[in-house]
């Protein structure tokens, strides 16, 4: 029987106990294991697993504990998710400062993997609307960390993937909106210049900026993709609907897919398909948030359709002015034939991060999908790593589940700093590997 | 607007039921053992939209504290629409049949308390001719087997008594309603191996509020236990008795 706790790549497929945590007086438990949080299990590879030990499960702790509706200041249980957060606040005229492509993540999952969104050019990362937050760690020790408290605990908590304790709750800045609609505008483009131009053109215009990418695009072909801006509607049509919640209809994936139902004449299909949905150059649209910020939302357990063996997610990012290295990644990803579902091209703003361990920085970074074919994709993906390393980039822990140490160590400078925070008592298989300590 | 009282508030079921009363933005009025962890859920249920959010602690299992109880919540909320009674404990099957003093002592807390806070609350809204009581019972209490017959005797005796008790206040305009959950993913369930017929405390709770505005006598949740109840219910004794259930 498949653990329930796995995540959300289904690579590795470990056993992994837990336990949930239902109260944040409980405590810890005091056997003595290695102990990580675990969230909503969105993160793709290890880093959201810990074989050795238990994960601490915070479904749970998912009650809100005030809520300042002038200011848009909400304290929650770390367990609470974005999706209850928009559930509650929307209706008040508050939006998640910043969120990721899906709202199934909590509270203290999108603090611990800084996770960021299409607005990162203007509102940075998460972590930079948290003004503060209790940790839990081992020593049964409750340390409230904020910028003036505990500030280096504090910046190492941010985008440290659970490895400094527990966020028992947290304290965040929402964000003003007057309606529940986003006004997108769809442009296509034919190559890498033109998306550096439309995003350099839009990045003052527009809070959200991202794109997709075909990445089975070939020859003159390549780097062709779609252009997607938007901002939030701030004349809603209709003022009773303004802050229309999101259809609690969802399809589901019921079943693992077979092996191979994705395979490169599907990949290559849809993407032509995706490309050719949009006909015309540019195109606007008014669409719910839903729609907009959580497509894949709407398919519950999505993750299944890459099959028993699961699939790896690989997100990178490079320097601003070295677009030759999302070309050579697109040229080695179109030559291996491994394809890519949908590829995710967003240009980051130069919002530094406060994290110790945070991924977003000063650059373009693109994300792919890619079906677990075994020895074939880990030899591609540590291609792609050769790469990103070379250009000085960096890869994402969120969605890694084999990056070597020497590739963290370059990638991520503070590690050793970082370290220094770490709780004893807490670990990941992430952790150990990019240590260099797994079996 | 409602005015809600919900006895046993801590438990899981119970705090969803909350919550969605609270998004309704009903007046709640809480009773539980654990004051820090009471104060905790008024907070939320108050973010949540609760026009108000009361809290009382005390040990439901000391039923001489039942009358002092009744004082409190109809000084703050004469004549409440809605009484939820969630409590209660899973007791070890195992242990119980080693110690009758075990077996008792959960009788206490599931059937005995219930019981004695029921006798006075429904004088006091029949007397009112308002009201409605919802108490969790459970699809255990529907026919006792091997597995867990202590923790299902003390719910068939509150099905029972809330049967009688329907009846009798029918004239008085007061609705009882006996909820019958299966299987919930809660707490008191942490160390069971979880399977399809495993539901979350928002689903059945939902399913209770929904039913609890229709009046209904009797739910089951999620509704597939009625008919797993009913096929159940039809195995003859003769055959029953050599399951392992």
């Amino acid at each position: 029987m498949a653990s329930q706790f796995s995540s959300w790549g289904r690579y590795p497929q470990l056993e992994q106990r837990g336990i949930y945590l239902n109260w944040a007086d409980e405590g810890l438990p005091e056997n003595g294991e290695s102990l990580l949080p675990f969230g909503m299990g969105r993160s793709y590879g290890d880093s959201c697993l810990n074989t050795d030990g238990l994960v601490l499960a915070t479904s749970h702790m998912n009650r809100f504990l005030s809520f300042d509706e002038t200011n848009g200041i909400l304290k929650c249980e770390a367990g609470v998710t974005l999706a209850e957060i928009i559930d509650l606040a929307l209706p008040r005229g508050w939006f998640p400062p910043v969120t990721p492509g899906t709202k199934y993540v909590t509270l203290g999952g999108a603090i611990a993997n800084d996770v960021h969104g299409k607005n990162h050019h203007k509102d940075g990362t998460f972590g930079h609307h948290v003004s503060r937050f209790e940790l839990l760690q081992s020593s049964g020790e409750r340390i409230i960390c904020s910028e003036q408290d505990n500030a280096e605990l504090f910046y190492a908590t941010i985008g440290g993937l659970g490895l400094t304790g527990l966020i028992t709750w947290a304290e965040i800045r929402l964000k003003p909106v007057e309606s529940a609609f986003m006004d997108v505008e769809t442009i296509r483009f034919d190559n890498l210049q033109a998306f550096k131009t439309l995003s350099d053109e839009s990045s003052s215009s527009h809070l959200y900026t991202v794109a997709w990418v075909d990445c089975q695009a070939t020859g003159e072909k390549m780097g062709r993709g779609l252009f997607m801006r938007a901002n939030h509607a701030t004349d809603p049509a209709n003022s009773k609907d303004k802050f229309e919640p999101a259809s609690a209809k969802k399809l589901n994936v019921p079943f693992v897919f077979p092996q191979g139902v994705l395979n490169t004449f599907t990949i290559k299909n849809f993407n032509r398909l995706y490309y050719g949905k949009q006909l015309q150059h540019f195109s606007k649209s008014r669409d719910h948030y839903d729609k907009y910020f959580y497509p894949l939302d709407a398919i519950t357990n999505w993750n299944r359709i890459y099959g028993p063996r699961g699939f790896f997610q690989y997100q990178f990012l490079v320097p601003h002015e070295d677009y030759a290295a999302i070309e050579e990644a697109l040229g080695i990803i179109a030559k291996s034939g491994a394809g890519s579902f949908l590829a995710v091209l967003k240009e980051f703003g130069d919002i530094p991060s406060v994290g110790m361990l945070s991924f977003p920085r000063p650059g373009v970074c693109l994300a792919l999908d890619f079906p677990n074919q075994g020895e074939s994709t880990l030899a591609l993906l540590q291609q792609l790593d050769d790469l990103v390393v070379a250009a000085k980039g960096a890869v994402y822990p969120a969605k890694d589940a084999r990056m070597a140490p020497e590739a963290f160590a370059a990638y991520f400078p503070r590690a050793g700093e970082f370290s220094k925070y770490v709780d004893p008592r807490f670990s990941s298989n992430f952790w150990r590997r990019v240590q260099g300590n797994s079996q | 607007m409602k005015t809600i009282v919900i006895i046993g508030a801590t438990s899981a079921l119970a705090q969803s039921i909350a919550k969605i009363h609270a998004a309704e933005q009903h007046r709640l009025l809480l009773v539980g053992r654990n004051e820090p962890r009471l104060d905790l859920i008024a907070q939320d249920l108050s973010v949540r939209g609760a026009k108000q959010c009361e809290v009382y602690c005390l040990d439901l299992a000391d039923t001489d504290k039942h009358g002092p109880l009744w004082e409190h919540v109809y000084q703050k909320f004469p004549k409440p629409d809605i009484v939820y009674i969630a409590h209660g404990v899973l007791p070890d099957q195992q242990v119980c049949q080693g110690s009758y003093q075990q077996t008792l002592a959960s009788l206490q807390v599931n059937a005995l308390s219930v019981i004695s806070l029921l006798t006075e609350l429904a004088n006091r809204m029949e007397t009112d001719k308002h009201g409605q009581i919802v108490v969790i019972s459970s699809v255990a209490g529907d026919r006792g087997r091997k597995s867990n017959y202590v923790y299902g005797t003390a719910k068939a005796t509150i099905s029972t008594f809330l049967q009688g008790l329907r009846n009798r206040l029918y004239d008085s305009n007061v609705s009882v309603t006996t909820v019958k959950p299966g299987f919930i993913d809660t707490p008191m369930t942490a160390d069971f191996e979880k399977g399809a017929l495993w539901a979350t405390p928002d689903q059945v709770a939902s399913d209770i509020v929904k039913g609890v505005g229709k009046n209904r006598n009797v739910i089951y949740t999620p509704p597939i236990w009625f008919f797993i109840m009913a096929i159940i219910k039809a195995i003859p004794e003769l055959l029953f008795k050599r399951l392992s259930l």
